[in-house]
């Protein structure tokens, strides 16, 4: 817990953005309103300042302190305008929190107010005290929810009643689609964590599905990459349509490769990808037929899960 | 050494994955053959490197690594930087090429596995 929490908390200052935090529904005054109107509107609502609004557009902000200052000077006939802060430091709703917690830093304000960006409307002001309320209602929902898939996930053989139960997942690969390449193995590996499998048997698991995947993608039309997951072992199996591999041998050997010059230029096709699953595996077989298609199956025993 | 302390000390520029930050750093692997950082790669490394493709965080993702350092001021591409946020994997960029940007590192105490 020490280590995570503060580890969460700033990726959510990264992640969250000023809208999800901030106060929506402002209370506003006008340049206009008179400073003995606004006593009341400070009174009546409990606030210690407003933002100043003409036109829709933010012009100011007056504050109990502005209020002190006029009553001090003799509260003679005036404005909001008269007394107000012009050029006010504002936040855009789509910053992220790590911005506003700088910003309130350098200008020592205890609330901004908070603009939309594309037409600088107010939406909204943000104080301290929200983004504090906002990080712990966040932290506690994600908290609660990673922590119920992963006591879901890991009882989920506790839970069945059976002589063999195994669980199969199974992920499409699209050929030669080097943007999603990778994404199967990334899915495979996360479902896998969740059901309490062990870090060093997911990181082999991680490369031969992330090596399995890359071949689909890098020689074939697309295919499939699957586990299955039993009491004992997990299989990776990926399959595919073709080309197929003339000479299995070969294409085992560390270098060998056929992949297109620019593939290479990407950093894939080393020719080390079966070389890789083949380190990772306990065992591993690769069946292919040209003009039909390859299988590879790659198992690694669980220690301690055998029955 | 976390990767915020090497951003400083190495003077990297933080280009997504912010979040990511506050990762112990064990040490460094530099290659352009994704197989062979998949394969050699210790959970923890930074990696360095010149692709700014997508692939990159899959890569680190899948071994866990503290953070890529893209070499010779190479930026990542937009998709990458989404991925990388998404995921909390600091995309790092040196404006060095590899050599002399890895020569520093180690001598940061940022070592290879041998």
């Amino acid at each position: 817990m020490d280590n995570t929490v503060p580890s969460r908390t700033q990726e959510l200052i990264y992640e969250m953005t000023v809208g999800e935090v901030m106060t929506g529904q402002v209370v506003t005054v006008e340049p206009d309103t008179s400073m003995n109107d606004l006593r009341e509107v400070m009174r009546s609502n409990r606030i210690s300042g407003a933002p100043v609004i003409c036109d829709d557009r933010l012009v100011g902000i007056i504050s109990l302190e502005d209020f002190i200052n006029w009553l001090a000077a003799g509260s003679r006939d005036a404005t909001v305008a008269d007394r107000m802060t012009q050029n006010v430091t504002t936040i855009y709703e789509d910053e992220p929190l790590v911005r506003l917690v700088s910003r309130l830093d350098q200008c020592g304000y205890g609330r901004l107010p908070v603009l939309q960006r594309d037409d600088d409307r107010l939406v909204g002001v943000v104080t301290k005290g929200d983004i504090i309320d906002g990080l712990m209602r966040k932290l506690e929902i994600g908290y609660q929810e990673e922590e119920i898939r992963r006591f879901r996930a890991s009882h989920v053989f506790d839970d069945i009643i059976a002589d063999q139960t195994t669980l199969m997942l199974r992920y499409d690969v699209v050929g030669n689609d080097f943007r999603q390449a990778g994404s199967g193995a990334t899915r495979l590996k996360k479902a896998l964590g969740r059901l309490g499998t062990a870090p060093q048997v997911l990181r082999r698991i991680a490369i031969i599905a992330y090596e399995a995947e890359m071949n689909i993608v890098i020689y074939t039309e697309g295919g499939q990459l699957q586990a299955k997951v039993e009491a004992g072992r997990i299989t990776i199996e990926a399959n595919d349509h073709g080309p197929g591999i003339a000479d299995v041998q070969q294409a085992m050997t560390p270098g060998y490769s056929t992949a297109a010059e620019w593939v290479r230029e990407l950093g894939f096709g080393a020719g080390m990808g079966l070389h890789n699953i083949k380190g990772c595996a306990d065992e591993m077989s690769l069946d292919s037929a040209v003009g039909e298609g390859t299988r590879l199956t790659a198992t690694i025993a669980l220690p301690g899960k055998a029955e | 050494m976390n990767v915020s302390d090497l951003v400083q000390r190495a003077e990297l520029a933080v280009k997504a994955g912010a979040g990511g930050l506050d990762a112990e750093v064990t040490g460094g692997y530099a290659s352009d053959l994704l197989s062979a950082v998949m394969a050699n790669a210790v959970e923890g490394n930074v990696w360095v490197t010149w692709h700014a493709h997508p692939n990159i965080v899959a890569v680190a993702l899948l071994v866990k690594l503290s953070a890529i350092i893209l070499v010779a001021g190479r930026q990542p591409e937009d998709e990458t930087a989404e991925k990388a946020e998404q995921e909390g994997v600091p995309i790092l960029v040196s404006s060095l090429p590899a050599f002399e940007l890895v020569g520093r590192l180690h001598a940061m105490g940022v070592a290879g596995a041998t």
